[in-house]
């Protein structure tokens, strides 16, 4: 945009002024917080964002005239909405690093909550991180085919009219509220087996409901960047279609398959709702993801942070720096296959 | 497709039927089976939600008088006060996040410099990624106490407006889960509306401060008019989102069945979603049911909201002016 910004009509302030408005704001914005009393980042920022906002705006409209003035508030308001933004990010990270790493270790990884009572630095989340592979494992084995075969008939067989309901159909899929899933596959289960019928399963079926959406969704946008031509090379070879999407169109595709399909998992992953009523929680390790209750990593967090306790507290810190690290390493692996994967010559 | 080395093909060797075409029939149908398997699916939630809810709206009163978790209302009595603490957190949430993620858009989109614009845009991305549980445990534990003197402030200075009356600590109001709701929100916003900002025709932009517009000018000119359904469409995407939002409101609201503005008072609102995943455990026999009637209505909200937005997305596609 530099390119196009307007020249210097008349007597425009000089771009320094920016900058040292900006600071003196900040100094008298800290200097009030400080003589008020308790000195906190943040409020001194935010008083100086607001005093900067307003001296800049005045000086430009005495010195620049109504419509410079105009800009330059839209200007500030704007790049505050993103400094404001990145305030609740930061913190949160911070404070998932700093209050989380306080009981995270290798032996918090490898234990479960079998006889752990009250304050005791005893305890972990083996159980809940094996709970959490299991259902979202299995609701991947049901999403992923469904997922990736919708969307290669949507893209490759062109349905007509059906394909525009599913297209529309899947969009609305993506709004389900997840506590909505999770009421759904409860009452799947409990007209199939009975309501006393309790296992991982259940939470899986909910999580599939959630995740297959946004699987047709990413998968769908992969095969559409697959050029034409190279079906059409394919079909002059007397390739059957079947072998052309095989061998062709997923084989150009798989990189961003792989890089849409990880970013759904990792969506999920971190559902905490629907395995809340579904799945509930349990303190030794269930390998069975047929039978029982299981523990899971969010439902977890949730669990020792309602039922506080110093101990409790700190144990649901650590777990959900447990479940951010799988979801960041999940996104990370995402964009590695992405960007190492993609077949040559494709950008 | 290595080339045959023996050219000579002698005639009994070359197969005239046409190839096998049980493949392609197999993968046809495999593929058009998924794309109902979803259709039957979306099926599948209303049935069993209507189905499981329906003894919620058919029994007796008495019946209905028997259920603890109603604490002795009759069903409609429950519901519409949590309706109203979903519409009431969601609405809240949204007029907090539509403003900033349209600075966050502009900023990415024409204020940021373009090397920049990738980076920050996966930085907001990043907020989506976070789960829903972190946030809860964020709002519990670092916004509450940080907001703590703000609400104060409001409360001692703006008291006399419904709204910010009688702030008692901690936080654990509507207005707090509110914001932690539109943070959550933000990422799925900004990145629609930046979408449609990216669209604005060039040369809208150009002519604008051709004529001499500032930046500002140029944006309301040219962008704003032409992302103004993109932002209506955006902003209900995100709504559907808050209305279905379970565990930040879980987390931090302390629950109460009123029907109030007191947005700094703690116990007096409650949300659906919320409400379903604090009373589910306990609930038992018609309990269940009509828990699950109360889960069918935000199903059917939530439906309503997301179509109304594909609706406007779906229009504006056709008839735009930027293809």
């Amino acid at each position: 945009m530099t390119a196009l910004a307007p020249q210097r009509i008349g007597q425009r302030l000089p771009k320094w002024i920016t900058w040292a408005v900006l600071a003196g704001s900040l100094a008298v914005g800290y200097g009030i917080n400080l003589t008020a009393g308790a000195f906190s980042l943040l409020g001194g920022g935010f008083l100086g964002a607001i005093i900067y906002v307003i001296a800049i705006t005045a000086l430009a409209w005495v010195r620049e005239g109504e419509r410079w003035a105009k800009d330059r508030l839209a200007s500030a308001l704007v790049v505050a909405a993103f400094v404001v933004v990145m305030i609740p990010l930061v913190s949160l990270i911070a404070m998932v690093v700093v209050e989380g790493s306080k009981r995270f270790s290798f032996t918090f990884l490898n234990t479960n909550m079998v006889g752990v009572y009250g304050e005791t630095e005893l305890g972990g989340v083996y159980h809940a991180i094996v709970g959490t592979l299991l259902i979202t494992g299995l609701a991947s084995l049901i999403s992923i085919p469904i997922g990736l075969f919708t969307a290669i008939y949507l893209v490759e067989y062109r349905g007509g009219r059906i394909a525009r309901w599913i297209t529309f159909l899947v969009d609305v899929m993506t709004g389900i509220p997840s506590i909505v899933a999770g009421l759904f596959a409860y009452a799947l289960f409990a007209a199939i087996f009975g309501p006393g019928y309790k296992s991982g399963l259940i939470g899986a079926v909910a999580l599939a409901v959630l995740m297959t959406p946004v699987v047709v969704r990413s998968v769908e946008e992969m095969l559409k960047l697959v050029p034409n031509e190279l079906r059409e090379a394919a079909y002059a070879l007397g390739v059957p279609k079947w072998l052309t999407i095989v061998k062709v169109v997923l084989r150009t595709a798989v990189a961003g398959i792989t890089t849409g399909v990880m970013i759904s998992i990792a969506r999920v992953i971190g559902e905490t709702a629907p395995l809340l009523i579904t799945v509930g929680i349990v303190s030794e390790t269930n390998f069975n993801a047929f039978d029982g209750r299981m523990a899971t990593l969010p439902v977890y967090v949730f669990r020792q942070y309602a039922q506080g306790g110093e101990a409790a507290s700190e144990r649901a810190w650590a777990g959900a720096l447990t479940l951010i690290l799988i979801v960041m390493l999940l996104n990370l692996a995402a964009r590695l296959v992405s960007r190492y994967f993609a077949p040559k010559g494709m950008s | 497709m290595a080339a045959p080395t023996d050219q000579r093909v002698t005639p009994e060797v070359i197969d005239l039927r046409p190839p096998s075409n049980t493949g392609n029939r197999v993968f046809a149908g495999l593929s058009a089976g998924a794309g109902w398997a979803i259709m039957l699916t979306l099926a599948a939630v209303a049935l069993f939600l209507f189905v499981r809810a329906a003894p919620a709206f058919t029994s007796s009163a008495e019946e209905i008088a028997g259920v603890s978790i109603l604490r002795g209302q009759s069903f409609w009595g429950f519901v519409i006060p949590l309706l109203f603490g979903t519409l009431l957190s969601s609405v809240i949430a949204l007029l907090l996040a539509v403003p900033l993620s349209i600075g966050i858009a502009l900023f990415i989109s024409h204020y940021a410099p373009r090397r920049l614009a990738q980076t920050l845009g996966y930085i907001v991305d990043l907020l989506a990624a976070i789960p829903s549980v972190v946030f809860g445990l964020w709002g519990a534990r670092w916004l509450m106490g940080t907001i703590d003197p703000v609400f104060q402030w409001l409360s001692d200075n703006l008291g006399f407006l419904p709204f910010f009356q009688s702030y008692v600590p901690p936080a654990r109001n509507i207005m707090t889960a509110s914001l932690v709701l539109a943070v959550m929100i933000l990422p799925i916003i900004t990145a629609t509306i930046r979408e449609v900002f990216l669209q604005t025709p060039r040369l809208h932009e150009e002519a604008s401060l051709a004529l001499g517009a500032t930046r500002w000018e140029m944006v309301r000119q040219a962008v704003l008019p032409f992302a103004r359904s993109g932002i209506i469409s955006a902003s209900m995407l995100g709504l559907g989102r808050a209305l279905g939002e379970t565990m930040a409101v879980l987390m931090i609201l302390s629950p109460g069945f009123l029907m109030n503005f007191f947005l700094l008072k703690p116990g007096q609102h409650q949300t659906i979603a919320a409400n379903i995943a604090n009373q589910f455990p306990e609930a038992s026999g018609l309990g269940v049911d009509v828990l699950i009637a109360t889960g069918l209505m935000l199903f059917i909200i939530t439906f309503l909201v997301n179509v109304a937005a594909r609706a406007i997305i779906a229009r504006r596609a056709e008839f735009s002016g930027a293809n």
